[in-house]
């Protein structure tokens, strides 16, 4: 990764195109799943065009299979997006200045591993085209191998259809170990915030969605105070040596 | 599944949308204090914690699966591998320990 490099739309389609390929099976094995649960080609295909949230996507329909009432999975989807919140406020800090219509398109690819590739990003800024290329070709993606996985997947051996459930957290363990290298920072943010999450699952005392938004607000407000008060008494330490 | 269906597909839309909307152009351009824009930068990686772990050790009954799962990814990862081979080479190793 060069410095100031990754500008344009071609770097941005270049950058997304391991997500492209990290979405390949977990769209596929999102459109066998959907298949599976009854949904048709076009009802399956159209939820990934429209909503386009794998994790969401997944817990519909395990939702939809047990007959859960829809109003019911539009509030779980809501919960489970929230997180989207905090990271688009997140990258709102790091992407260049354009116009608000702009921001809106590429708003709706804003997805974890989206994201995770854009805030990694060792540039400052990042800018709009390359926004645009990292989410067009990880959309594109997305669709289109959830209406293959529609057709193909059945097909597949079960070994396989098991193994590929890991995909979607093989890739976000994919993003996350290169930053965590040399970081501490980094390391403490993405513990704290697993064992946060753990316990809360655990003992049952929020559904998913509330305990990742939960955990992950406790760990990055908890590790940012702990990193200004480290500092503040780095600082204090050497004005006193200078005064000496 | 009918009419019921593309209602529910519209909400879920709607649900999945706004989220990500919101910030970008209403919050945009407004300075934010210190504290608030370090809290924003922590949180990629927090939620890349809390995203992996534990749900990554339930994603088959079986608890190995998602151990052996898990063990693979990091060990990939730190070897310094790009994104999608970590995802493939995961997806293979958890093929062969589903074939035994």
């Amino acid at each position: 990764m060069g410095c100031l490099v990754n500008t344009t739309f071609f770097h941005g389609l270049k950058a997304g195109s391991s997500i492209a390929i990290g979405y390949f099976p977990v769209a596929l094995t999102f459109g066998l799943l959907a298949k599976t649960t009854g949904l048709s080609i076009i009802e399956a295909t159209a939820m990934s065009l429209f909503v386009y949230a794998g994790a969401a996507q997944y817990m519909s329909l395990s939702l939809l299979a047990t007959g859960v009432a829809p109003w019911l999975i539009v509030t779980n989807t809501f919960i489970v997006n929230i997180r989207h919140f905090l990271m688009t406020a997140a990258l709102s800090e790091k992407v260049e200045p354009a116009p608000k219509w702009k921001k809106a398109i590429y708003a709706f690819g804003i997805t974890d591993e989206t994201f995770s590739v854009l805030a990694t990003q060792k540039n400052r800024q990042v800018t709009t085209a390359f926004t645009f290329g990292v989410a067009l070709i990880a959309y594109s993606s997305w669709v289109i191998f959830t209406a293959v996985g529609h057709v193909i997947g059945a097909n597949l051996p079960q070994f396989l259809q098991k193994a590929m459930s890991v995909a979607l957290y093989a890739m976000f363990i994919g993003l996350l170990v290169p930053s965590m290298k040399g970081n501490r920072k980094v390391v403490l943010l993405a513990v704290i915030a697993a064992a946060i999450h753990c316990a809360l699952f655990y003992t049952q005392l929020l559904s998913t969605g509330w305990s990742i938004l939960v955990a992950t607000l406790a760990s990055a407000i908890f590790v940012e105070i702990l990193y200004v008060k480290s500092n503040k008494n780095v600082e204090r330490f050497t004005k006193r040596k200078e005064a000496n | 599944m009918g009419s019921m269906y593309w209602w529910m597909l519209l909400g879920m839309a709607v649900a999945t949308y706004v989220p990500r909307m919101i910030p970008l152009t209403i919050l945009d351009g407004k300075e934010l204090p210190p504290i608030v824009s370090g809290v924003l930068r922590n949180i990629p990686y927090a939620v890349l914690g809390a995203l992996i772990f534990p749900a990554i050790l339930h994603i088959q009954d079986d608890i190995l699966f998602g151990v052996i799962g898990a063990i693979t990814a990091f060990t990939l990862a730190f070897l310094g591998l790009d994104v999608m081979f970590v995802v493939i080479g995961t997806i293979a190793a958890l093929a062969v320990y589903s074939l035994f």
